[in-house]
């Protein structure tokens, strides 16, 4: 009985954070890209400076009629926002924001292999929009987003597979359990290509191709409307939480901080992953699209040789220690 | 002799007629496993097709969860899940992805087809259930296919075909690039 609430209790726990971070970090993003641009963002939704928009947006979503296209064909149309969304509802159960086993949804063996891979399957959702809305712009879309897609899981496989050879293991816990302070400038080439490649396959500036608003009106997503659109918006939000999360743990040191005390390893978790979200949508705010053929080369004629030289790096660094 | 001792050793240690819940789980995700590689074959609709075969895979992910083979189940969804699905769709889509049903999708070839996919699974089958027969995994004892076992026999008993299969590979990254080259240069 114990063990069944347990379980209860911290799925209920990472749904609850799954619903409030990726609303946090649109509202943030509202805010920081206004006052970047001088301007004030929302300001009346909720009373004190616009907090309760996204709130109001979600309401407003609630409300719109679902429609799905004449031509197209309706059980994968329907299916696909719960694809997109659904993988990083589990990715979020394998993240440690603390040390110990309370402050894990659940311990995976193989960690790294088990976030990469489920957030991979995400893909398959923007690509079953693409193809079920019988649109062009969808169909240009949905070929983008894979595209993208072989490009970038390459890089960010070899960034991962660096860490995971300089911590020995490849559990999320067990990384940072073996994290040093000396990590940082180590393998900091392998955090920024990973980085630059999670951006890429959650299709963020400078990377939104896919869904190039001034080209192909919003790619694959181009006929959704209401409650299933905005599904599709949380798992762009969600996305950006799961990677600041997943480089927090992989690269900066996770719940590690100078402050070290004990029971306060998960504020230091949030604060690296807000930090990291806010540099999402700085990028956002600075950075011009990439053209579809300056995305294919930044990935294979710099991403990748950076990733293996990293590689190369941290194996002859670790055989050098030992 | 010794072989159906064992097995009825086995037999009575776990029984076959009383099974656990883990070996329904096991049963039922196998079941749902072959019917969409059923469909996967029998659809005519071609990115439907695919996305069984989604199913199709996912639930062999399944089964190896379920055989503590972690691992290879990660590794599984992530490469044929997460990169040779998405390359299908990808060509599926560049090329002729009608919505609805594709008249040509059958070849004449169907009884052919079928009297291979059937030996090769009977040869399978045959294989497993030999090599087999009576092992149980011990679920309560230590994890049997966790990275780290995996690791270790791949690396110390099974390096030589590791290494051989790796450049077997590299060879053939390398003669896709020098095919694909070519081609170009003939165009011109």
């Amino acid at each position: 009985m114990n063990d069944v609430l347990d379980v209860a209790l911290r799925l209920l726990v990472v749904f609850a954070v799954f619903l409030v971070l990726p609303l946090v970090v649109g509202q943030t993003e509202h805010k920081v890209m206004a006052h970047m641009q001088g301007r004030l963002g929302p300001m009346y939704a909720g009373g004190f400076h616009g907090w309760a928009q996204l709130v109001a947006d979600g309401v407003k979503f609630a409300q719109k009629e679902d429609v799905v296209p004449k031509d197209a064909d309706r059980r994968v149309f329907q299916l696909a926002p719960a694809v997109a969304l659904l993988p990083y509802l589990l990715v979020l159960v394998a993240i440690p924001v603390g040390p110990g086993e309370g402050a894990v949804g659940q311990v995976v063996d193989a960690g790294i292999f088990f976030v990469l891979a489920v957030m991979g399957v995400g893909v398959l959702g923007s690509l079953m929009a693409g193809w079920a809305s019988a649109n062009k712009f969808s169909l240009l879309g949905g070929l983008r987003t894979a595209a993208q897609l072989l490009a970038y899981e390459l890089p960010m496989l070899l960034a991962a597979a660096s860490v995971a050879m300089a911590a020995g293991t490849v559990s999320l816990p067990g990384i940072l359990n073996a994290f040093e302070w000396w990590w940082l400038p180590w393998q900091i080439v392998g955090a920024l290509v990973f980085f630059v490649a999670g951006l890429a396959e959650l299709q963020r500036p400078p990377f939104d191709m896919p869904v190039a608003d001034s080209e192909i009106i919003f790619g694959a997503y181009t006929e959704y409307t209401g409650l299933r659109f905005a599904l599709f918006l949380l798992a762009e939000y969600a996305g950006i939480v799961v990677l600041c999360g997943l480089t927090t743990v992989l690269f900066l040191g996770g719940w590690h901080g100078p402050l070290g005390a004990d029971g306060l390893g998960w504020v230091w978790t949030l604060l690296k992953t807000a930090v990291l979200a806010f540099v999402v949508i700085w990028l956002r705010v600075s950075y011009p699209r990439l053209r579809e053929d300056q995305l294919q080369r930044l990935a294979w004629t710099t991403l990748v040789p950076l990733a293996l030289a990293q590689i190369a790096l941290t194996g002859i660094v670790k055989v050098a220690i030992n | 002799m010794a072989q159906t001792a064992q097995a009825a050793q086995a037999a009575q240690e776990h029984g076959f007629l009383s099974p656990t819940g883990v070996e329904i789980a096991f049963l039922l995700v196998g079941l749902v496993t072959l019917g969409a590689a059923v469909v996967t074959v029998t659809t005519r609709q071609l990115v439907h097709a695919a996305l069984w075969l989604v199913v199709a895979l996912g639930g062999l992910a399944v089964e190896y969860l379920l055989l503590t083979a972690e691992f290879i189940a990660w590794v599984q969804v992530l490469i044929y899940v997460g990169s040779v699905v998405v390359l299908l769709l990808f060509g599926l889509m560049l090329t002729k992805a009608p919505i609805g049903r594709s008249p040509d999708t059958d070849s004449a070839n169907r009884p052919v087809a079928l009297a291979v996919a059937l030996a090769a699974a009977a040869a399978l089958v045959w294989v497993v259930v030999d090599a087999f027969r009576t092992t149980w995994i011990d679920l309560d004892g230590a994890v049997q296919g966790s990275t780290e076992v995996t690791g270790s026999i791949l690396f110390r008993h099974w390096v030589l075909p590791f290494e051989a299969l790796s450049v077997l590979l590299l060879a053939a990254l390398v003669g896709a690039i020098v095919l694909s080259r070519k081609k170009k240069e003939g165009e011109r």
